[in-house]
């Protein structure tokens, strides 16, 4: 292989990798719209949160780490209850605009107070994989995003499977489809809602384990939110395969992007390029690879 | 306020929608003018000044979201990144080529207009969460190009600095005279918003956020309304870069990050979606919130936290605090503090009769 295909190969590995991290915390934000119709905008806030509790529980002396994951698991799913308990549900009916300001508003707060009652310093979470990297022909790839890349697939197969076969998933799908007519099949909505929130919950929890390994936690961690945005539009916001498509997308294209055009605009091309190809994709087909396309026409 | 209305009783429609409803009403602007050209310059102190100065700026910038959001039901969390266009245009023109301020600032307003129209093109063909994703895209993108492009920045740190404004050889340079520059501004901005509001234009914005196809039916062109509301609402935040960089003598991309897009949504949706009081309101509430904050962390923070740790806290709990107000009044009074307001002065106004 020639040097330049090689450095091709090396980016795109790369990006793939990290993509699949991307769609790791896309599928959060599927998973709601999916069933609820709301956006959340605070899904990068979530994974900071959860970054947040399981370093501060790894910080005490000798806790090991499966119980730092089982109680951020836990937290989050109480998160996601209480939060559609009390901030989404009064706004049912409302606009759409009311419930993106809220989320919006969320965001704010959870960045806001996170660093005041957890302290404001960067802490780390070390996974037992170590740090040698994991060679792969002429790339090779941090152990860390290897493992992202895995949760994210293993993730993405288990929603899949629960969509498809469990009883759950099914009456899930039923609420998407149509509130009412779900409800007239006795299936008990609002629980729905409720579950969807916490299955974000969860997801963000091991997305924070991930993340938060990767970048250290505090509170810029919840920046990784800002790419859940071109994944979720570029896979179709109510799929949950376009997010693993979408992910593997964006994660290519930033990584080739800041491998061949940095040089030459002095970096940052990195934050920038997936913004770009989301509003071409907005432009040309704004439902996305995967997206039912019952975009409301203007 | 605490008047009565007996015995007034409109028979036209220009009388229903006059800008003084009341004859009231008169006199009460000619006190408020007072107050604010007379009294306040001469008595307050100059750090009161210049918290009031930093209000005036946003109040501009509120007034202009507020037509998008309150008054058009469009979305933008890109308000942060017109402002910069605005700000960055007037700094280059008043620095590069010596133009005044009465030129930079129309200027500035016009290229934020501009491109806020760009940005808003997406609201003709989507709407709701892909808007609001769309205009989250163009702040981040017009905030890289900024850091990125020196012809824009000028350089080292992305910052531009800017003599102060000057008119006839009289130079706005202290606060006592920035206050005079800046209330001439808010007031031009709270006038021209009344007007708006009232006519054929602002109702056309009602009827596009109440029911866009109904709005259509009735023969509103929404095409044009929508991104008549983005180029109005963009000048608005334009023009307010622009007072932001003469107030501080510099343009810096730092006063126009994301975060300030939310400090002005936090603005109209605390004082009032869709309402000129309300914009009032919400700038005043979210510009002496860091500061009460501040104070009262001084007192009662330094307990629990050392002074290195004070000024993380401060920032923390002012984003934290704001984002709970946003909720709190979405859910419980999506109406705002301007609700709040209406309804003290309805129970005076009705009292002792209140049935």
């Amino acid at each position: 292989m020639s040097e330049d295909l090689e450095f091709a190969f090396a980016l795109v590995l790369n990006g793939a990798s990290i993509g699949l991290m991307y769609s790791l915390i896309a599928l959060g934000f599927v998973l709601v719209y999916k069933a609820t119709d709301a956006i959340n905008f605070a899904q990068g806030e979530f994974v900071m949160l959860a970054g947040l509790i399981v370093a501060v529980v790894l910080g005490f002396e000798g806790a090991p780490l499966v119980a730092a994951i089982a109680i951020v698991v836990i937290v989050m799913v109480g998160f996601g209850f209480g939060l559609e308990r009390v901030v989404l549900r009064p706004l049912l009916g409302r606009p759409v605009v009311a419930v993106i300001m809220a989320t919006i508003g969320l965001a704010a707060m959870l960045r806001g107070l996170g660093p005041v009652i957890f302290g404001s310093e960067t802490r780390a979470v070390s996974l037992p994989i170590g740090d040698e990297p994991i060679v792969l022909g002429p790339a090779s790839l941090p152990p860390i995003q290897v493992l992202g890349a895995v949760v994210a697939v293993l993730l993405f197969l288990a929603f899949s499977w629960f969509f498809k076969k469990s009883r759950m998933g099914v009456a899930m799908r039923a609420v998407a489809d149509n509130q009412q007519v779900a409800q007239a099949m006795g299936i008990n909505v609002e629980r729905y809602f409720a579950l969807a929130w916490a299955m974000a919950g969860v997801v963000s929890a091991l997305g924070g384990v991930v993340w938060g390994s990767m970048l250290g936690v505090d509170v810029h961690l919840a920046l990784v939110g800002l790419k859940v945005f071109p994944v979720v539009i570029l896979g179709g916001l109510d799929s949950i395969g376009g997010a693993l498509v979408g992910g593997l997308i964006i994660g290519i294209v930033e990584s080739l992007a800041a491998g061949y055009l940095d040089p030459y605009v002095g970096g940052g091309t990195k934050d920038f390029a997936p913004y770009v190809l989301m509003i071409l994709v907005l432009m040309v087909r704004p439902y996305g690879i995967f997206g039912k396309r019952k975009i409301e026409r203007v | 306020m605490f008047h009565r209305e007996a015995g007034i009783f409109k028979t036209t429609y220009a009388a229903d929608a006059a800008l003084y409803p009341l004859p009231i009403a008169k006199w009460t602007i000619a006190a408020l003018a007072l107050i604010f050209v007379v009294l306040i310059p001469l008595t307050v102190h100059e750090y009161y000044l210049s918290i009031l100065n930093l209000i005036f700026i946003a109040i501009v910038g509120a007034l202009g979201l507020n037509i998008l959001v309150g008054y058009t039901g469009q979305i933008s969390i890109g308000h942060a990144a017109f402002m910069s266009v605005g700000a960055y245009t007037a700094a280059n023109l008043a620095v590069k080529l010596g133009l005044p301020f009465w030129i930079t600032l129309p200027a500035g307003g016009l290229m934020a207009a501009a491109i806020g129209v760009v940005v808003g093109m997406p609201s003709l063909r989507i709407k709701g969460l892909y808007l609001a994703i769309a205009t989250l895209a163009g702040q981040l993108i017009i905030e890289w190009t900024i850091n990125r492009v020196p012809a824009i920045s000028g350089g080292a740190q992305a910052s531009i600095e800017v003599d102060r404004p000057s008119l006839f050889g009289f130079s706005f340079n202290t606060q006592g005279s920035l206050y005079f520059f800046l209330l001439f501004f808010a007031v031009l901005a709270i006038v021209a918003t009344l007007n708006l509001a009232r006519s054929r234009i602002g109702r056309a914005f009602v009827a596009v956020r109440d029911q866009d196809i109904a709005a259509e039916i009735i023969g509103i062109n929404i095409y044009r309304y929508k991104l008549l509301a983005f180029a109005i609402s963009s000048f608005y935040a334009g023009v307010c870069g622009v007072l932001y960089t003469y107030y501080f003598g510099i343009a810096n991309y730092e006063q126009f990050q994301l975060i300030v897009s939310i400090d002005y949504l936090a603005m109209i949706i605390i004082g009032g979606l869709g309402s000129v009081l309300g914009s009032i309101f919400g700038a005043i509430f979210v510009t002496l919130l860091p500061i009460v904050i501040r104070l009262f962390m001084e007192d009662v923070g330094s307990l629990f936290f050392t002074q290195a740790e004070m000024a993380n806290v401060i920032s923390g709990l002012r984003l934290g605090v704001f984002g709970g107000l946003i909720i709190f009044f979405l859910i419980v009074e999506p109406e705002g503090l301007n609700r709040l307001w209406r309804n003290v002065r309805s129970y005076f106004r009705v009292w002792p009769f209140s049935y």
